[in-house]
Parts: structure tokens; sequence; C-alpha cells
């Protein structure tokens, strides 16, 4: 694995090797496992370790990037050239900003730095994931179903150094399951990641996909249209995910963020908080951005209203200047930038959603649902219009008829189009937020929600 | 690469693989792009590794590594026997190969010129002269161009005794003019959304797509969208131009024929597949006039899908996936050939670089275009009433690829034979069989092009690998248009 004082040599390196104003090396390293079944059965099963420097320069106000994953003289004098090469040929960018100093980095204070590397997942081996997919198959066969799915294992490094003396670095491990069981006409799933595999319970996440898969044997079909919908967390995150691609500083400024002439408005229901909270015990990722700069805590919704959107220094920067000023909340480098040179600029991707005063678990908001519809998971969702946030997609993997405050059978699938701003809109009770992960969108901390008024378009075959 | 391959497969071989094969992997990549007049990104990257996949106990072990030193080559043949082991721990039977003919092959991506070495200013001005056409047009909000190549040289090696050595050549480019106003962002894309047009060839590609010529054309159409009305809803006809159809073929089409969704291995995350073994031969997937194929051989066209052997070492293949309108045939391996009772694989495995597992995935899948001649113009003239679908927005299709859902950027009303009006906002919906069954008009080869998707994500750890499809503009009659926006 690629180590701090390793990368801090392969550094030296490179800045002895650039004729460049200003060099910049952003380091990922990792070693990954993943361990595939299906047909309960291990079916594919791998191992991969890379390192990857990626070389930035400036060059009289101009930048490029260029990557290589061998370290060797050559190898690096041949990315320094050809990020030199890249630079030199265009105009100045008068946008363009010097490197961060760790002065600048830190000016807002240093980010907390909760432990997010556990050797106990590090050290996870082949036999470890077998045996663990060998109870899940277990689970499996004691239902009568077939399971597919995956263990994984990661450790992974993520540095950047700039000749402006910014240094820094982050190590993290990561331990995943991901479970799907099916049924001869039914299925269910559930997710679940941690950097500690410790907190992760495959026989327990097992025994959960095998009673959606055998409550939802036999679906039936009932007719599309809106209906009250109990959001199991993974559907949550995979739907709201979508919109915070819009909570950045450049997004306003290329005129393509759904908040355009929003922010400081009510947006969505007075129950919704949102926060970027890198530092949240419950979620993992670095304490920095693409350009070192230290992620800090950012309310973004407060009781539905939008309060402000995110920024990279660059993006802050022309910001204060453009028209939007005074229009967008407060504009700062919040360290939250992708690296450079890129268009996109910035994006909140440490999303915690906001506890409510009166939590309720899913139990209890079935209890209270006359008529509506449990929905387990959300999938291939896509942007039907970027201004009212309209999204498509469908229900996966356990879709439930609740009446009479008791979940009755399970439903075939419905398409699904609805506005992300109605349906932040019309949130009628949440739990306790909790690290969730899905397949559509980033993880995050969210809350399972009864949301009214729910639009399903269409029902599927299935 | 070759010794180290060498290397890999006698150190697998020695600690108890019955099969192994490495491949060998060197990629370069260029990204160029501009943003309302300035370079958004250039950027650079290459990567080396070698990936090594074994068969020991009848189970499968894969393990890859950057360092291609002798020991670390060692070290990751031995662990991908170490893994392949513990799989077996959970097995339910031995993994069972369709014989292949050990080939001994160099190909090479047949290009004029190679990308990489044309003029990165020369390439940044023309995609800034178009950025400047684009900003002309009064309304134009934001205007983004890209232009992308690639270069992959792979060396696969088995213990069987395969040796190939490919380069791969594609390149890519494209531009999209948005435009917000009031509470509405529209958008146009030329030639493609989501990047433009790619295929595997070599840089004369960029000057055959004409992307100066029609970028005002495209800006002018983003900001008239605004002024559009919102397309009908109903049970309508539509005509699909090639690019969306190739979308369409790409959802509904190239993912439910891969045999490993089939026989439930992607059940976890990209889904099943409504074609179950028995519809195989008995399916009618479409109408009469729907011919659907698999073709990964250069004859076929320089499409992201061409190649001369897959990653296991199977030469490319053409294979009849719609005849007729009937269900015939699915994309396999080598592993997967006997569940359909071939004795061969139909050489689709393919991993994204050196560190993926090679699975299956669609080569080019396309559709054939019409006999009789038929230009979309025609086609458009012999519609009483319809709408006129051109390039995709938004695309969703079920885990088993039934209820799909497609938008594109702008449509137009047809009436007695002649587009009457511009409409904002299309869209469609329906069920994958229903929806073939309903194309009652394809156009002629003249019409036909060989699109490119960069962007095709499968698998877990997910990869992304380009894939092509063939269309030329379609008539399907009775769908369901506008649902999208229906109450939302």
């Amino acid at each position: 694995m690629l180590t701090k004082e390793r990368a801090a040599e392969i550094f030296d390196r490179i800045r002895r090797f650039s004729a460049a104003d200003e060099v910049e090396v952003s380091f990922t390293g990792s070693r990954f496992a993943l361990t595939r079944f299906a047909n309960n059965t291990i079916h594919q099963n791998v191992e991969e370790e890379n390192s990857i420097a990626s070389i930035r320069t400036n060059l009289g106000g101009k930048t490029a990037r260029s990557s290589a994953n061998k370290f060797d003289d050559e190898s690096l004098k041949r990315a320094v050239a050809a990020s030199e090469n890249l630079a030199k040929v265009q105009a100045p960018d008068p946008d363009l900003l010097p490197m961060p100093t760790a002065e600048e980095a830190t000016a807002a204070g240093k980010s907390a730095r909760p432990t997010r590397f556990f050797e106990q997942t590090a050290a996870i081996a082949p036999g470890e994931r077998a045996e663990v997919v060998g109870k899940i198959v277990a689970v499996a066969d004691r239902h009568k179903l077939t399971t597919a799915g995956i263990y994984s294992s990661a450790e992974s490094a993520e540095g950047i150094f700039n000749s402006r003396g910014l240094a820094d670095w982050h190590a993290q491990t990561l331990a995943e399951v991901s479970i799907t069981m099916l049924g001869e006409d039914s299925s269910g799933w559930q997710k679940l990641n941690s950097p500690d595999v410790r907190n992760l319970d495959a026989v327990l996440l097992a025994e959960t996909a095998a009673r959606k898969a055998v409550d939802s044997a036999h679906p039936r079909e009932i007719a599309p249209g809106k209906y009250t919908v109990i959001l199991e967390p993974a559907a949550v995150l995979d739907i709201t995910g979508f919109m915070f691609w819009d909570f950045g500083g450049m997004a306003i400024l290329d005129q393509r963020s759904f908040l355009n002439d929003r922010i400081g408005k009510k947006l969505f229901g007075e129950n919704i908080n949102i926060w970027d909270d890198g530092t949240h015990p419950l979620q993992a990722g670095s304490p920095f951005d693409g350009e070192g700069m230290q992620r800090r805590r950012m309310p973004l919704v407060e009781n539905g209203v939008v309060k402000r959107v995110v920024y990279a220094r660059g993006t802050a920067a022309k910001m204060k200047t453009s028209e939007y000023a005074g229009k967008v909340g407060p504009i700062e480098a919040t360290g939250h930038g992708f690296p450079l040179p890129n268009e996109m600029g910035e994006m909140p991707m440490n999303i915690v959603f906001g506890a409510p005063e009166n939590p309720q678990t899913v139990e209890q908001m079935i209890e209270s649902t006359e008529r509506g519809i449990l929905v387990t998971r959300l999938w291939y969702i896509r942007e039907v219009d970027p201004y009212e946030k309209i999204l498509t997609g469908m229900t996966r993997d356990g879709t439930f008829l609740v009446e009479n405050g008791k979940v009755q059978c399970g439903l075939r699938n419905f398409r699904f189009n609805e506005s992300l701003i109605s349906m932040l809109s019309n949130v009628e009770a949440m739990s306790v937020p909790l690290r969730a992960s899905g397949e559509e969108s980033f993880d995050m901390v969210v809350p399972a929600m009864k949301v009214k008024e729910f639009n399903f378009t269409e029902a599927t075959k299935f | 690469m070759k010794s180290t391959a060498r290397l890999a497969l006698d150190t697998a071989v020695q600690r108890g693989a019955t099969y192994a094969d490495a491949r060998g992997v060197q990629v370069r990549n260029r990204s160029l792009t501009t943003k309302n007049g300035r370079v958004g990104h250039a950027s650079e990257s290459e990567s080396v590794g070698m990936g090594v996949r074994v068969l020991a106990s009848g189970a499968w072990g894969f393990a890859a590594t950057a360092d291609l030193s002798k020991e670390s080559v060692e070290a990751t043949a031995a662990r991908a026997v170490e893994i392949a082991k513990a799989s077996a721990r959970v097995k339910r039977e031995d993994v069972r190969l369709a014989a292949e003919r050990a080939a001994v092959a160099d190909w090479t991506t047949p290009y004029k010129i190679d990308p990489f070495t044309t003029s990165v200013e020369h390439n940044l001005e023309h995609l800034l002269k178009i950025d400047a056409e684009m900003r002309a047009v009064k309304g134009v909000t934001l205007a983004e161009t890209g232009m992308n190549f690639q270069r992959e040289e792979s060396w696969f090696l088995s213990s069987e005794g395969a040796d190939i050595h490919q380069t791969k050549y594609s390149t890519g480019a494209g531009y999209t003019a948005y435009a917000f106003a009031g509470s509405e962002i529209q958008k146009r894309s030329f030639p493609n959304s989501f990047g433009g047009q790619w295929q595997n060839r070599g840089y004369e590609q960029i000057a055959e797509l004409k992307l100066l010529e029609n970028a005002r054309r495209v800006a002018e159409e983003a900001v008239a969208l605004h002024k559009a009305e919102q397309c009908p809803e109903g049970q309508l006809t539509i005509i699909l131009d090639g690019s969306q159809l190739g979308l369409q073929i790409h959802e509904s089409i190239g993912h439910p024929i891969e045999l490993d969704r089939v026989l439930g291995m992607e059940a976890n995350f990209a889904g099943t597949s409504f074609l179950t073994l028995e519809k195989l031969g008995k399916l009618r997937y479409g109408s009469e006039i729907v011919n659907v194929v698999a073709d990964a051989r250069q004859e076929h066209g320089p499409g992201l899908g061409t190649f001369a052997y897959d990653d296991e070492g199977v030469a490319a293949q053409s294979t009849p996936i719609i005849t007729n309108g009937r269900f015939t045939g699915y994309l396999s391996s080598r592993e997967t050939a006997h569940t359909i009772g071939a004795t061969r694989s139909g050489g689709t495995l393919r991993a994204e670089g050196w560190n993926r597992l090679p699975i299956i995935r669609m080569t080019n899948i396309s559709i054939l275009p019409g006999e009789k001649p038929l230009t979309c113009e025609q086609l458009i003239a012999d519609t009483d009433h319809g709408i006129y679908m051109e390039t995709n927005k938004s695309w969703s299709i079920d885990d088993k690829r039934y209820n799909f859902q497609f938008g594109c950027e702008i449509g137009w009303e047809i009436s007695n034979g002649k587009r009457v009006r511009m409409l904002k906002n299309p869209s469609y919906s329906g069920i994958t069989t229903e929806f073939w069954n309903s194309m009652d008009a394809i156009c002629s080869r003249d019409e036909w092009m060989l699109w490119g998707t960069p962007n095709c994500g499968k698998g877990q750890p997910q990869q992304v690998v380009g894939t092509g499809h063939g269309a030329s503009p379609a008539r399907f009659r009775g769908v369901k248009v506008g649902t999208a926006y229906k109450g939302s």
C-alpha cells in the first residue's frame, strides 16, 4: 500500500522534474477485494492493488493534469511533461488561483479527523469472506431462496502535496455487504458498509432481505397513481442524491442548478434540515478537497429553506464578483472542490439529514398509514426535468402494500415520475437518520421518510 | 509484457490452477473540454498493469497488480489461486469452459491518424470555435464541448496457449448548448448527448462529424425550445432518430440478452432479465422487420464493441439476436455457453482494464437497416400524424428490462407527412416486447449509423465500457407518450 512517506518521496522527484510555476500531486492508493456470489455460489472473487499519482501543473496562469500508476523516473517525467505540454498551449485563465498554502487550507480551522482506518477491516482475507458468504447462503437455503450479492473489503489512501508547502494524507478502510434474496416471483435486498467491519452483521442483513423476499411473494398489481409512500433510508438517499450536484457555486454560475433564483426561499417542508458534514461519526471519506482545502461542516437547508451552497476556492472568488453575489447566502471556500481543472466546480458529498423532532420507526410509519406503499429500494433513477427536479425510476426488491396500519402483501414494481421539490415538501414523518448505502447515489446519513402523494405513473410486469 | 504474463501463468499452474490467463493492459487517455469560451480541462492519464484469472478447485480467482516486478507478479498469480480455492468453499458445481482453439494473433484498430499525434492546441482551438458559435446565439447560457481519445494495448496469454496482442483506438467528440430562462433549463447536443459520438477509430472521425457546421443550428434549437409547446400525452405514432434508437436497443435488447443476467449472476446489482432460457427461438421479440445482431467484427464497422478477440481469447463473431422479429440469440462466454446448448462462446467477455475481471458485455448490438430505400424525410412524409423525437435526454428501465421510459431533447409534431411544429420535453414509455412489436418502418442503409455508448456500467466492482449500436430512424405505432410529466 502507498504510504505518506513514499508519496512524499515521489512528490519530491516530481518537483525536480517539473519546470512549472507550481506543481500539485494528488495520490490515491488502494487494495481492494470483493467476493461476489449468485445462485448460492461464489462465482467471482477478485483482488487488486493500484496507486496513482495525478500531477497538476500551473504555468503562467494555465493549468492541466496528467496521471500515471508507475513511479519510476521515466514514467513520472513523461507524466510531468504531458501535464506541462497540455498547459502550455492554452490561453491564460484570469480566474486561475495560485495553489493554496497549508495556512490557507486550514485558515477556517482544521477538520476533526475521526478514525476511519481499522486493522480488522484491512486484514480480511479471502477465506474469511468465503466464510461469511457461506453463512449468507445458509440463510437463503433455510428460506428456500436464491441469493446474490457481494462482500468487499478495502484499505485506501488519499493524499495531496503541492509546491507551496501543502501536504495532507488520509487513510481509511471500508467493508461492504450487499445481499439480494430471490424467490420464485419476489425479491428482497439489504446493503450496508462501514470503515469498521465490526459494524456489519451480514447474517442479520441476509435475514432481513430473506424476510422481504418471502413477504413479497405472489405480488399483486395495483393501479399506478399518487400514493403515500414509506421510503426506507436507501430509497431516500438514492433519490435525493440527485439534487446535491446542484448545491455548488459553479452550478449556480452555470445556470444549470435548480437552486438558481431559489436560494433563501422556502423550497421544502419545514421539517427538512440538511448539512454537509464530513466529520460526522457515521460518515466516511477524506477531510480535504481536491485542492487540499479542509472540508467544513456546512448547513445547506434549514427548516425547508436552502441557505447556501458549497464552494471550491476558485468558484467562491468568481461568485463574489458575479451578478449573484448577495443573492446566494454566504460565499466562501468550504472545502468541497473537485480536483482541478474541472468543469463541475464542487459538490457536497457528506450529506447528513437533520433528525426530526419526533422520530418514528418504519414500523410506526406503517402503523399510522391507512393506505400506502412501503418501498425498500429505488432503481435506475434519471433526471427528467432539471429545474423542477422531476426524476424517474423504478421500485425494486421489496415493494409492499400497506393498508390499515399493516403490510398486506407484495406489489408489482412501479415507475415513478416525481419532483424532489414536491417530495421534500410532503414529508409527514421521518426516522432517526442512519448511515445508508444504495446504488444510484453516494452514501449518506438519512432517515426513512413517509411521503404523501408520491407519483407512480406505471407498473411493470413483476 | 509477454514474458511477465508467462511468469504469471507458470506460477498459477504450479500453485494448482487448472486453467489460467493473464492480461497485461496499457491504457492512455486524453480528454479536452471547453466551457463558455475557456478550456474546461485538459488532461491525460496512463495506466498499466496485469490481471491474472485462474480456475482452481473448480472455482474462479482473480488478482491484479500495477507492480510488474517478478516478485509482485508471482505473488499476484499465487493470490489468484488462493482466492480461487476460497471461492471453492461456496460452490455447487465446478466451472465448465467451452472449448476454444488457442489463438495466436496481432490486431490493431484500422485508423488513418493516431489521435495522440494531433496538436492539442489545434484541438482546443477547434472546440473553442464551436463554443463561440453556440454562444453567439442569444439565450444560450452554457456551452460545453469535449474531445476524447483512448489507446488500449493488451496482451492476452492463457495456459491453453493463446497469445493475442491487440491495440484499440477510440475517438469521441461532441457538445451541448444549454438555455436557462424562467423556470426551465433546455438543452441540445450534437452529434449525440452525453459526450457526443464515439467510435473505435482514429482522429479522422473528428472531421467527419461536422461539429462546427452544426453548432449554430443546435444552439438555436436549445433556445427555441423555450417557445415550443409541451409534447402532448397519449397513445401516438413516434419516429425515433438513429441515436435514440441506438440507446433504446442498448437498454431493451442489449442488456436483457446478456446471459449472465439471465442466469442470475448480476441479480444483486444490474439485475436479471425477462429473457429466460425457454424463450430462445420462441419469443416474438418484435415485428417481422426487426432484425438485430451482436457483431464485434471489424466488417460490421468501427463500433466501441469492435475487436478481433474478446478478453478470454475468443474471436469476434456475429450472432443473430432477433431474426425477423423472433428471439434467436444471447451474448455468451466460455463459462455460460453450455447453458444454451452452445459448444462455443459467442465471444463477448470484456473488461474495463487490467484490474477488472472480464464479464459478459455488449459488443455492437445493431438493428439492421430496412432493405427498401427509405430516408428519414421520406418516413416522415409517409406518416399522417405522429411525433419525431431526437437525441436522448433521460433513460430508465426496470431491472428485468421490461418497463422503460425515455426522454428526448427535442420533438417535432408530424401532421400529414410534414413537421409542423417543435415540441419540448418529448418522452415515451412502454414494455420492451410490446414496443418492438409496434415497429412498422425502418430507414435504409444510407441513414444507418454505428453509434457509440461510452458509459455502460455493469458488474461489481462496477466496470464502464463502450458499446456500439447501429441504427437508422424507425417508426413505432401506438406508443405511450408524455407520461413523464403527468401529474408530477
